[in-house]
């Protein structure tokens, strides 16, 4: 038995020794070919962000790699996740991009950050990249180009995914307490209107869920304010004389819609709305427990309710509808988009092959690949006619992709962050009632006349 | 550490030999470059930045240029610094001078009568708040605190239906609670040990002639430990001054600005709005607040104890 066993061990490791020798010859065939391959030895590193759970980035990336390093055999790349929340990744982005050293080749981009990092000179311009890209010109949305564009019309970074924003609803409470399904409000009054019927007749639903004050950060402001503002034909900034409008009827209005529904209670209660787990409560405790009438939010919230997501709910579809956002006075319908692209650093070494993988990345498949998995609407016309896509979230996506058509994106500069903070606080001045919307308005206009200087500001009348 | 280095190394060297001051010097060279450039290096390039106006993103990341006192005159201007200063000073009067100060003094005097059991099961129970690392006191706190936290799990058990979602209806009260809870051994610590130093035959004697225990208290215990109380108290304000990990943990300085002490506001500024010259110019605020209460204590406890 013994005699049996060693010499069965003596044939497994000489069969062994063997395979690895054949391994290594032709790993070392493989290292002579890869040196004719035009990126062998190259190194590139990505960073983007990682938070909580998903790893939807990460995947997509991983996959793009394998892809890459098959068509480049020895060509290196590097996946730099930075764990961070959002703000956070903004800032940990911008301090690495101060030195060579820590730059990445290739980082993910908040649209709305594009024109103040480009700015900063930390960004490449891509106009000669994507002007050879016959998939550029061809199959991309303009607006969506526009929205990796500097003011001057220069190319920083191609987009891979946006979103736009609209109205969730509850088609059967909606049919329980006789407002028509499916619903389209065309006016403010329209969804007031549609509240007070909710909070009427249904005791115990929020009638309208609405992001507003400073613990919801962003969410407030573009999901929020900007969402009744940019309906109201009034802007932020006014493009031709490049000044922030501090005061404008549109801007008052907002505030006091804002109003309307917090005091008479046509909102979800204060305690609720102030706090940075407002959308956690909204999407994935009550929702689910169909205690939300009306919800303002992205497209991606049903990938909270996917197999997935952190809180599956297999029935959301047969429960929640989208509708359009209305216009104030029943004019046409709103939406805004925010986005990311993959950029390249200015101090990058390897551009052409950080090009050649961002080109990769957002080809036709591995967009429809990332925008699948991140619940996002697309920025390729011809992803948006795949079946795949159409058929995805049981037809959200898509839905949501059509409000493309009447979107506005935020005003890109670097104020920005602390303009928007200064919106989250005159909304949860006039939601506490502790001041008047028109006084919150003279507040905010006092804030930013001081920060970016009596010059660059106007009012509308 | 740095300086009690040279004061070992000239006594040992009057005492040994006559060691040349040079000598010492060389070996203290390389701790004092280092230290120069490690420490000294930040704040004066912070200092510098205060007076200019670049910022984490946008045209002046790359190209800032001096803007004088025009960070300061924008802070003083504004209203919301004002506010962060007023919220600073009710979480330091809370938390420092009455929670840690009166609580550490109050469990240090207890302690000293308590016999040896009670003193260290008190003692342990104090010192681990005091060695568990910031933010996970910070994350203690709001698991304890938060709307379906352990405090309210507690309180719906005992039959009170709608607890209050206390992080958000108290915050600034959580969060001087938590310090107090972190930092009173600390206190406590300063305090036994200035107490056991305090001559029992003074107390006796002054017990002979007839004093209340207050009387002994004010008039012969603190004066006599009043050096440890400047002592200690400059280094709880400090600390306090400077607290953002326990607040930005537990609030995030919110909601609202509710709990946005300076600190914070300046993270805020530099940070989230990327004005990196504006907020070290908070900071340097910061900074000569903390030497100015500092002086403040030195010359209050030498004039009236």
């Amino acid at each position: 038995m013994e005699k049996k066993t060693k010499a069965v061990l003596a044939v497994v490791s000489l069969l062994a020794t063997g395979s690895l020798l054949a391994n290594f010859v032709v790993l070392s065939a493989n290292a002579t070919s890869v040196k004719r391959s035009p990126f062998a030895g190259k190194t590139i590193t990505i960073a983007y962000q990682q938070f909580g759970g998903g790893h939807q980035t990460q995947i997509w990336l991983s996959s793009v790699r394998g892809q890459f390093q098959k068509i480049y055999p020895g060509s290196k790349i590097v996946l730099e996740p930075i764990n961070a929340s959002e703000n956070e990744y903004y800032t940990k982005l911008d301090l690495m991009n101060q030195s060579a050293k820590t730059a990445p080749d290739i980082m993910v981009e908040d649209t709305f950050l594009v024109n103040s990092d480009a700015s900063a000179g930390y960004l490449m311009p891509m106009n000669k990249f994507v002007n050879s890209w016959p998939a550029w010109k061809r199959d991309f949305y303009p607006a969506m180009q526009k929205a990796a564009e500097s003011t001057n019309g220069t190319v920083y970074g191609v987009p891979f995914n946006t979103d736009t924003r609209g109205l969730w609803y509850d088609k059967p409470l909606f049919k329980k307490v006789g407002l028509p399904v499916p619903w389209q409000p065309h006016s403010w009054a329209n969804i007031l209107q549609a509240a007070r019927t909710i909070k009427a007749k249904a005791p115990g639903v929020t009638p309208l869920w609405f992001y507003s004050g400073k613990p919801m950060g962003e969410a407030s402001t573009m999901q929020g304010f900007e969402m009744l503002l940019y309906g109201t034909h009034n802007t932020l900034f006014d493009s031709k004389t490049k000044r922030w409008v501090v005061s404008s009827p549109g801007f008052l209005n907002s505030l006091n819609f804002v109003k309307t529904i917090f005091t008479q209670n046509l909102a979800e209660p204060l305690q609720n709305a102030l706090t940075p787990e407002s959308s956690t409560i909204a999407t994935q405790q009550l929702m689910p427990k169909q205690k939300v009438g009306i919800l303002l939010d992205g497209v991606w919230e049903y990938s909270n309710w996917l197999p997935t997501g952190p809180a599956p709910w297999p029935k959301w579809n047969s429960v929640y509808g989208v509708a359009k956002m209305p216009d104030q006075n029943g004019d046409g319908y709103t939406s805004m988009s925010g986005g990311w692209t993959l950029s390249i650093s200015s101090k990058t070494k390897n551009a052409q092959m950080a090009w050649d993988f961002i080109k990769l990345a957002c080809n036709k498949n591995n967009m429809l690949h990332i925008d699948l998995m991140d619940a996002n609407v697309t920025p390729r016309k011809d992803v948006a006619a795949m079946p795949a896509y159409k058929s995805a979230g049981h037809g959200i996506l898509s839905r949501f992709a059509s409000f493309n058509a009447f979107t506005h994106f935020r005003p890109a500069f670097a104020q920005y962050p602390s303009i928007s903070n200064d919106i989250q606080n005159a909304m949860e001045n006039v939601m506490t009632g502790s001041v008047s919307p028109a006084q919150a308005m003279q507040q905010y206009a006092q804030q930013v006349t001081n920060y970016v200087g009596k010059a660059h500001v106007t009012s509308v009348k | 550490m740095a300086t009690a280095i040279p004061i070992q190394t000239s006594s040992l060297s009057q005492r040994k030999s006559k060691r040349p001051l040079w000598r010492a010097l060389l070996f203290l060279a390389p701790a004092v470059i280092v230290m120069m450039i490690f420490y000294f290096g930040p704040v004066l390039w912070t200092f510098y930045i205060s007076f200019t106006n670049v910022a984490l993103t946008g045209p002046t990341a790359t190209h800032y240029q001096f803007t004088g006192l025009r960070n300061f005159q924008l802070m003083f201007g504004s209203g919301s610094f004002w506010q962060a200063v007023l919220i600073s000073l009710w979480y330091f009067i809370g938390s420092a001078l009455i929670g840690q100060t009166v609580l550490g003094l109050l469990l240090a005097l207890l302690m000293q009568r308590a016999n040896p059991v009670v003193r260290a099961a008190v003692g342990a129970v104090v010192i681990a708040a005091w060695v568990i690392p910031e933010i996970v006191k910070a994350f203690t706190w709001f698991a304890f605190l938060s709307q379906n936290g352990t405090l309210n799990t507690v309180l719906q058990s005992m039959g009170i239906a709608n607890p209050p979602a206390w992080l958000f209806t108290q915050p600034l009260l959580a969060v001087i609670i938590a310090n107090t809870w972190a930092g009173t051994a600390f206190s406590m610590m300063v305090y036994s040990a200035a107490l056991s130093s305090v001559p029992n035959e003074l107390i006796e004697a002054a017990k002979m002639d007839g004093a209340t225990f207050w009387q002994v208290l004010f008039r012969i215990v603190l004066p006599v430990i009043k050096n440890s109380i400047m002592t200690n108290t400059i280094l709880i304000t400090l600390q306090t001054l400077g607290d953002f990990t326990l607040i930005y943990a537990m609030t995030g300085g919110g909601p609202g600005t509710q709990t946005s002490v300076l600190p914070v506001f300046m993270y805020q500024q530099a940070f989230s709005f990327y004005q990196l010259g504006y907020g070290s110019a908070i900071s340097l605020i910061l900074l000569l607040m903390g030497i100015i209460a500092s002086l403040l204590y030195i010359r209050l406890l030498n004039v009236d104890l």
